[in-house]
Protein backbone atom coordinates (compact mmCIF):
# COMPACT_ATOMS: atom_id res chain seq x y z
CA UNK A 1 0.00 0.00 0.00
CA UNK A 2 2.74 2.33 0.47
CA UNK A 3 4.25 1.71 -2.41
CA UNK A 4 1.48 2.60 -4.54
CA UNK A 5 1.11 5.41 -2.38
CA UNK A 6 4.69 6.09 -3.02
CA UNK A 7 4.41 5.63 -6.73
CA UNK A 8 0.98 8.09 -7.10
CA UNK A 9 3.08 10.50 -5.30
CA UNK A 10 5.86 10.50 -7.58
CA UNK A 11 4.09 10.38 -10.64
CA UNK A 12 1.81 13.36 -9.36
CA UNK A 13 5.29 14.88 -8.98
CA UNK A 14 6.44 14.46 -12.06
CA UNK A 15 3.14 15.46 -13.82
CA UNK A 16 3.48 18.84 -11.71
CA UNK A 17 7.14 19.67 -13.46
CA UNK A 18 6.58 18.92 -16.92
CA UNK A 19 5.87 22.15 -18.52
CA UNK A 20 5.19 21.81 -21.97
CA UNK A 21 4.27 18.28 -23.70
CA UNK A 22 5.23 14.74 -23.69
CA UNK A 23 9.07 15.73 -24.23
CA UNK A 24 9.27 17.82 -21.57
CA UNK A 25 8.28 15.17 -19.02
CA UNK A 26 12.17 13.57 -19.65
CA UNK A 27 14.08 15.45 -18.09
CA UNK A 28 11.68 15.08 -15.14
CA UNK A 29 11.58 11.05 -15.56
CA UNK A 30 14.97 10.52 -16.09
CA UNK A 31 15.59 12.35 -12.33
CA UNK A 32 12.69 11.21 -10.45
CA UNK A 33 12.23 7.65 -11.39
CA UNK A 34 15.47 6.79 -12.77
CA UNK A 35 17.96 8.65 -10.68
CA UNK A 36 15.91 8.83 -7.21
CA UNK A 37 13.66 5.73 -7.08
CA UNK A 38 15.70 3.73 -9.42
CA UNK A 39 12.19 2.15 -10.88
CA UNK A 40 13.72 2.19 -14.47
CA UNK A 41 17.01 2.17 -16.59
CA UNK A 42 17.68 4.59 -19.09
CA UNK A 43 17.78 2.07 -21.42
CA UNK A 44 13.81 1.32 -20.56
CA UNK A 45 12.93 4.78 -20.67
CA UNK A 46 13.99 4.80 -24.44
CA UNK A 47 12.13 1.43 -25.08
CA UNK A 48 9.08 2.94 -23.56
CA UNK A 49 9.37 6.20 -25.65
CA UNK A 50 9.53 4.03 -28.75
CA UNK A 51 6.82 2.20 -27.88
CA UNK A 52 4.70 5.18 -26.87
CA UNK A 53 4.85 6.74 -30.14
CA UNK A 54 3.42 3.87 -31.47
CA UNK A 55 0.68 3.00 -29.16
CA UNK A 56 -3.06 5.12 -28.77
CA UNK A 57 -2.21 7.50 -26.31
CA UNK A 58 -0.38 10.94 -24.50
CA UNK A 59 3.50 9.26 -24.83
CA UNK A 60 4.09 10.69 -21.04
CA UNK A 61 1.11 8.49 -19.98
CA UNK A 62 2.10 5.40 -21.80
CA UNK A 63 5.32 5.63 -20.23
CA UNK A 64 3.96 6.54 -16.96
CA UNK A 65 2.30 3.13 -17.25
CA UNK A 66 4.51 0.76 -18.39
CA UNK A 67 6.83 2.20 -15.51
CA UNK A 68 4.08 1.45 -12.85
CA UNK A 69 3.41 -2.37 -14.62
CA UNK A 70 6.92 -2.64 -14.34
CA UNK A 71 7.26 -2.02 -11.08
CA UNK A 72 4.05 -2.94 -9.35
CA UNK A 73 1.78 -5.29 -11.86
CA UNK A 74 -1.31 -3.78 -13.44
CA UNK A 75 -2.80 -1.81 -10.24
CA UNK A 76 0.78 -0.31 -10.12
CA UNK A 77 0.27 0.86 -14.01
CA UNK A 78 -3.28 2.15 -13.01
CA UNK A 79 -1.60 4.30 -10.16
CA UNK A 80 1.31 5.92 -11.86
CA UNK A 81 -1.33 6.95 -14.77
CA UNK A 82 -3.46 8.27 -12.24
CA UNK A 83 -0.85 9.68 -10.60
CA UNK A 84 0.71 11.89 -13.69
CA UNK A 85 -3.16 13.20 -14.65
CA UNK A 86 -4.06 14.24 -11.22
CA UNK A 87 -2.00 17.27 -11.28
CA UNK A 88 -3.81 18.45 -14.71
CA UNK A 89 -7.21 17.84 -13.21
CA UNK A 90 -6.74 20.05 -10.56
CA UNK A 91 -4.74 22.87 -12.05
CA UNK A 92 -6.90 23.41 -15.02
CA UNK A 93 -10.03 22.91 -12.88
CA UNK A 94 -9.40 25.95 -10.93
CA UNK A 95 -7.87 27.94 -13.68
CA UNK A 96 -10.83 27.09 -15.84
CA UNK A 97 -13.09 27.98 -12.82
CA UNK A 98 -10.99 31.47 -12.37
CA UNK A 99 -8.94 33.16 -14.82
CA UNK A 100 -10.39 32.36 -18.68
CA UNK A 101 -7.64 34.54 -20.10
CA UNK A 102 -4.91 33.10 -18.28
CA UNK A 103 -2.69 32.53 -21.46
CA UNK A 104 -2.87 35.95 -22.52
CA UNK A 105 -1.40 37.00 -19.57
CA UNK A 106 1.84 39.01 -20.55
CA UNK A 107 3.44 37.59 -17.45
CA UNK A 108 2.27 34.28 -18.39
CA UNK A 109 3.60 34.58 -21.56
CA UNK A 110 7.20 36.35 -20.70
CA UNK A 111 7.26 33.11 -18.17
CA UNK A 112 6.61 30.85 -20.83
CA UNK A 113 8.82 31.96 -23.41
CA UNK A 114 11.49 31.74 -20.62
CA UNK A 115 10.64 28.08 -20.28
CA UNK A 116 10.60 26.97 -23.12
CA UNK A 117 14.49 28.26 -24.13
CA UNK A 118 14.87 26.08 -20.83
CA UNK A 119 13.24 22.94 -22.42
CA UNK A 120 15.05 23.25 -25.26
CA UNK A 121 18.42 23.03 -23.06
CA UNK A 122 16.17 20.18 -20.76
CA UNK A 123 15.75 17.86 -23.84
CA UNK A 124 19.03 18.43 -25.44
CA UNK A 125 20.48 17.03 -22.07
CA UNK A 126 17.94 14.19 -22.10
CA UNK A 127 19.34 13.51 -25.09
CA UNK A 128 22.55 13.00 -24.68
CA UNK A 129 21.80 10.71 -21.34
CA UNK A 130 19.76 8.43 -23.71
CA UNK A 131 22.36 8.75 -26.37
CA UNK A 132 24.81 6.91 -23.98
CA UNK A 133 22.64 4.52 -23.44
CA UNK A 134 21.44 3.56 -27.38
CA UNK A 135 24.31 4.37 -29.35
CA UNK A 136 27.04 2.16 -28.65
CA UNK A 137 28.33 1.05 -31.89
CA UNK A 138 28.29 1.43 -35.57
CA UNK A 139 25.23 -0.23 -36.29
CA UNK A 140 22.88 1.90 -33.29
CA UNK A 141 25.15 5.05 -34.73
CA UNK A 142 23.80 4.78 -38.02
CA UNK A 143 20.46 3.80 -37.18
CA UNK A 144 20.27 6.68 -34.89
CA UNK A 145 21.21 9.11 -38.06
CA UNK A 146 19.63 7.43 -40.00
CA UNK A 147 16.31 8.00 -38.21
CA UNK A 148 17.34 11.01 -37.63
CA UNK A 149 18.36 12.76 -40.98
CA UNK A 150 14.48 11.40 -42.17
CA UNK A 151 12.53 13.10 -39.83
CA UNK A 152 14.03 16.10 -39.80
CA UNK A 153 13.76 16.11 -43.97
CA UNK A 154 10.87 14.51 -44.50
CA UNK A 155 7.19 14.41 -42.72
CA UNK A 156 6.67 10.88 -41.80
CA UNK A 157 5.37 8.96 -39.18
CA UNK A 158 7.20 8.09 -36.34
CA UNK A 159 5.49 4.86 -36.18
CA UNK A 160 7.36 4.12 -39.65
CA UNK A 161 10.90 4.82 -38.27
CA UNK A 162 9.65 2.14 -34.85
CA UNK A 163 8.31 -0.27 -37.22
CA UNK A 164 11.65 -0.34 -39.52
CA UNK A 165 13.86 -0.38 -36.58
CA UNK A 166 12.22 -3.49 -35.86
CA UNK A 167 12.05 -5.11 -38.19
CA UNK A 168 15.79 -4.82 -38.86
CA UNK A 169 16.08 -6.06 -35.57
CA UNK A 170 14.53 -9.48 -36.43
CA UNK A 171 16.64 -9.42 -39.98
CA UNK A 172 19.91 -8.79 -37.94
CA UNK A 173 19.13 -12.14 -35.52
CA UNK A 174 18.15 -14.01 -39.10
CA UNK A 175 21.08 -13.11 -41.27
CA UNK A 176 23.30 -14.09 -37.87
CA UNK A 177 21.16 -17.81 -37.65
CA UNK A 178 21.80 -18.33 -41.37
CA UNK A 179 25.76 -17.78 -41.14
CA UNK A 180 25.97 -19.85 -38.17
CA UNK A 181 23.80 -22.19 -40.12
CA UNK A 182 26.04 -22.44 -42.85
CA UNK A 183 29.66 -22.78 -40.83
CA UNK B 1 -26.03 10.80 -19.61
CA UNK B 2 -23.37 13.97 -20.68
CA UNK B 3 -20.91 12.69 -18.74
CA UNK B 4 -21.12 9.00 -20.01
CA UNK B 5 -21.23 10.91 -23.50
CA UNK B 6 -17.68 12.52 -23.16
CA UNK B 7 -16.44 9.50 -21.40
CA UNK B 8 -17.08 7.72 -24.46
CA UNK B 9 -15.93 10.47 -27.04
CA UNK B 10 -12.61 10.67 -25.22
CA UNK B 11 -12.33 7.25 -24.78
CA UNK B 12 -12.74 7.25 -28.43
CA UNK B 13 -9.72 9.88 -28.82
CA UNK B 14 -7.67 8.44 -26.49
CA UNK B 15 -7.81 4.84 -29.03
CA UNK B 16 -7.26 6.63 -32.08
CA UNK B 17 -5.11 9.41 -31.71
CA UNK B 18 -1.60 7.72 -32.37
CA UNK B 19 1.75 9.78 -31.24
CA UNK B 20 1.51 11.98 -28.34
CA UNK B 21 -0.59 15.04 -26.92
CA UNK B 22 -1.02 17.00 -30.10
CA UNK B 23 -2.59 13.87 -31.90
CA UNK B 24 -5.92 14.20 -29.74
CA UNK B 25 -6.43 17.65 -31.63
CA UNK B 26 -7.71 16.86 -34.71
CA UNK B 27 -10.49 14.65 -32.77
CA UNK B 28 -11.41 17.63 -30.59
CA UNK B 29 -11.84 20.07 -33.54
CA UNK B 30 -14.49 17.46 -34.97
CA UNK B 31 -16.43 16.59 -31.52
CA UNK B 32 -16.71 20.58 -31.44
CA UNK B 33 -18.39 20.42 -35.13
CA UNK B 34 -20.32 17.08 -33.95
CA UNK B 35 -21.95 18.25 -30.60
CA UNK B 36 -21.62 22.13 -30.46
CA UNK B 37 -20.16 21.62 -26.92
CA UNK B 38 -17.85 24.72 -27.43
CA UNK B 39 -16.66 26.37 -30.77
CA UNK B 40 -13.20 26.37 -32.35
CA UNK B 41 -11.84 29.28 -31.21
CA UNK B 42 -12.70 28.38 -27.44
CA UNK B 43 -10.59 25.33 -28.45
CA UNK B 44 -7.73 27.34 -29.28
CA UNK B 45 -7.84 29.38 -25.86
CA UNK B 46 -7.91 26.16 -24.29
CA UNK B 47 -5.12 24.65 -26.48
CA UNK B 48 -3.13 27.93 -25.25
CA UNK B 49 -3.60 26.97 -21.49
CA UNK B 50 -2.99 23.69 -21.98
CA UNK B 51 0.25 24.32 -23.13
CA UNK B 52 0.88 26.92 -20.62
CA UNK B 53 0.36 24.86 -17.61
CA UNK B 54 2.20 22.16 -16.05
CA UNK B 55 1.30 18.18 -17.06
CA UNK B 56 1.38 16.17 -20.59
CA UNK B 57 -0.98 18.72 -23.06
CA UNK B 58 -3.65 15.70 -24.22
CA UNK B 59 -4.36 15.38 -20.74
CA UNK B 60 -4.58 18.71 -19.78
CA UNK B 61 -6.87 19.97 -23.08
CA UNK B 62 -9.02 16.77 -22.37
CA UNK B 63 -9.78 17.69 -18.60
CA UNK B 64 -10.23 21.74 -19.63
CA UNK B 65 -12.96 20.23 -22.78
CA UNK B 66 -14.53 18.19 -19.84
CA UNK B 67 -14.64 20.89 -17.85
CA UNK B 68 -16.63 23.39 -20.10
CA UNK B 69 -18.58 20.60 -21.07
CA UNK B 70 -19.52 19.30 -17.65
CA UNK B 71 -17.87 21.29 -14.84
CA UNK B 72 -15.56 19.32 -12.29
CA UNK B 73 -17.36 15.63 -13.31
CA UNK B 74 -17.06 16.82 -16.64
CA UNK B 75 -13.13 17.46 -16.40
CA UNK B 76 -12.91 13.88 -13.72
CA UNK B 77 -14.32 12.01 -16.54
CA UNK B 78 -12.99 12.90 -19.72
CA UNK B 79 -9.37 13.03 -18.15
CA UNK B 80 -10.04 8.86 -17.49
CA UNK B 81 -12.26 8.57 -20.83
CA UNK B 82 -8.84 9.68 -22.37
CA UNK B 83 -6.51 7.45 -20.44
CA UNK B 84 -8.23 4.14 -20.35
CA UNK B 85 -7.38 3.21 -23.72
CA UNK B 86 -4.31 3.82 -23.35
CA UNK B 87 -3.45 1.87 -19.95
CA UNK B 88 -5.22 -1.25 -21.42
CA UNK B 89 -3.08 -1.21 -24.42
CA UNK B 90 0.42 -0.86 -22.49
CA UNK B 91 -0.83 -3.40 -19.68
CA UNK B 92 -1.13 -6.26 -22.28
CA UNK B 93 1.76 -4.73 -24.11
CA UNK B 94 3.93 -4.80 -21.43
CA UNK B 95 2.72 -8.27 -20.07
CA UNK B 96 3.58 -9.65 -23.72
CA UNK B 97 7.25 -7.71 -23.37
CA UNK B 98 7.64 -8.73 -20.16
CA UNK B 99 7.27 -12.62 -20.99
CA UNK B 100 10.11 -12.33 -24.11
CA UNK B 101 11.88 -10.06 -22.60
CA UNK B 102 15.01 -12.37 -22.59
CA UNK B 103 14.26 -13.82 -26.16
CA UNK B 104 17.29 -13.10 -28.88
CA UNK B 105 14.61 -11.69 -31.28
CA UNK B 106 13.20 -9.60 -28.72
CA UNK B 107 16.79 -8.29 -27.42
CA UNK B 108 17.89 -7.28 -31.39
CA UNK B 109 14.60 -5.41 -32.18
CA UNK B 110 15.44 -2.96 -28.61
CA UNK B 111 18.90 -2.78 -29.77
CA UNK B 112 17.67 -1.23 -32.74
CA UNK B 113 15.00 0.82 -31.44
CA UNK B 114 16.85 2.21 -28.81
CA UNK B 115 18.59 4.57 -30.71
CA UNK B 116 15.72 5.33 -32.94
CA UNK B 117 13.42 6.28 -30.28
CA UNK B 118 16.27 8.44 -29.24
CA UNK B 119 16.65 10.20 -32.80
CA UNK B 120 12.75 10.97 -33.00
CA UNK B 121 13.10 12.39 -29.68
CA UNK B 122 16.34 14.73 -30.90
CA UNK B 123 14.27 15.49 -33.93
CA UNK B 124 11.09 16.31 -31.92
CA UNK B 125 13.60 18.64 -29.54
CA UNK B 126 15.18 20.07 -32.89
CA UNK B 127 11.39 21.61 -33.90
CA UNK B 128 10.94 23.06 -30.56
CA UNK B 129 14.84 24.65 -30.85
CA UNK B 130 13.35 26.03 -34.30
CA UNK B 131 10.09 27.19 -32.90
CA UNK B 132 11.38 28.95 -30.04
CA UNK B 133 14.41 30.40 -32.04
CA UNK B 134 13.38 31.45 -35.56
CA UNK B 135 11.70 35.08 -35.22
CA UNK B 136 8.07 35.45 -35.37
CA UNK B 137 6.89 37.67 -38.06
CA UNK B 138 8.07 41.45 -37.03
CA UNK B 139 10.07 40.03 -34.39
CA UNK B 140 14.51 40.39 -34.35
CA UNK B 141 16.12 37.30 -33.68
CA UNK B 142 15.35 35.65 -29.87
CA UNK B 143 19.51 37.17 -28.96
CA UNK B 144 17.79 37.00 -24.78
CA UNK B 145 16.08 33.39 -25.34
CA UNK B 146 19.82 32.17 -27.09
CA UNK B 147 21.89 33.75 -24.10
CA UNK B 148 19.88 32.10 -21.88
CA UNK B 149 19.91 28.76 -23.42
CA UNK B 150 24.20 29.49 -23.36
CA UNK B 151 23.68 29.70 -19.45
CA UNK B 152 22.03 27.09 -19.20
CA UNK B 153 23.94 24.92 -21.22
CA UNK B 154 27.14 25.46 -18.90
CA UNK B 155 25.40 25.66 -15.62
CA UNK B 156 23.96 21.93 -16.39
CA UNK B 157 27.09 20.90 -17.66
CA UNK B 158 30.09 21.95 -16.29
CA UNK B 159 29.59 24.11 -13.45
CA UNK B 160 29.96 20.79 -10.72
CA UNK B 161 27.81 23.40 -8.03
CA UNK B 162 24.66 23.75 -9.96
CA UNK B 163 25.36 20.76 -12.53
CA UNK B 164 23.17 18.23 -10.44
CA UNK B 165 20.24 20.59 -9.60
CA UNK B 166 16.57 19.41 -10.51
CA UNK B 167 15.26 20.61 -13.87
CA UNK B 168 12.19 22.61 -12.19
CA UNK B 169 15.31 24.64 -10.75
CA UNK B 170 16.45 25.30 -14.48
CA UNK B 171 12.59 25.60 -14.99
CA UNK B 172 11.50 28.21 -12.25
CA UNK B 173 14.59 30.24 -12.78
CA UNK B 174 14.15 30.39 -16.90
CA UNK B 175 10.45 31.63 -15.94
CA UNK B 176 11.92 34.25 -14.19
CA UNK B 177 14.15 35.48 -16.68
CA UNK B 178 11.83 36.16 -19.11
CA UNK B 179 9.38 37.94 -16.96
CA UNK B 180 12.43 40.22 -15.76
CA UNK B 181 13.86 40.72 -19.26
CA UNK B 182 10.28 40.80 -20.64
CA UNK B 183 10.61 38.46 -23.35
Amino acid sequence: MNQLLEMYLTFAKVGVMTFGGGYAMLPILQREVVENKHWATEEEIADYFAIGQCTPGVIAVNTATFIGKKYAGNLGGVVTTLGVVTPSIIIITLLAGLITNFADLPVVKSAFAGIRVCVCVLILNSVLKLWKSAVKDRLTLAIFAAVLACSVLFDWSPVVFVLAAGLLGVGLVLVSARKEGKQ
Amino acid sequence: MILLRLFYEFFKTGLFAVGGGLATLPFLSALADKTGWYTQSQLMDMLAVSESTPGPIGVNTATYVGFTVAGVPGAIVATLGLVCPSIIIILIVATILNAFRHNKYVESVFRCLRPASVALIAAAGLSVVLETFTPAAGAGFNWIGLALAGVLIVLTHWVPQTKKLHPIVWIGLSALAGILAGM
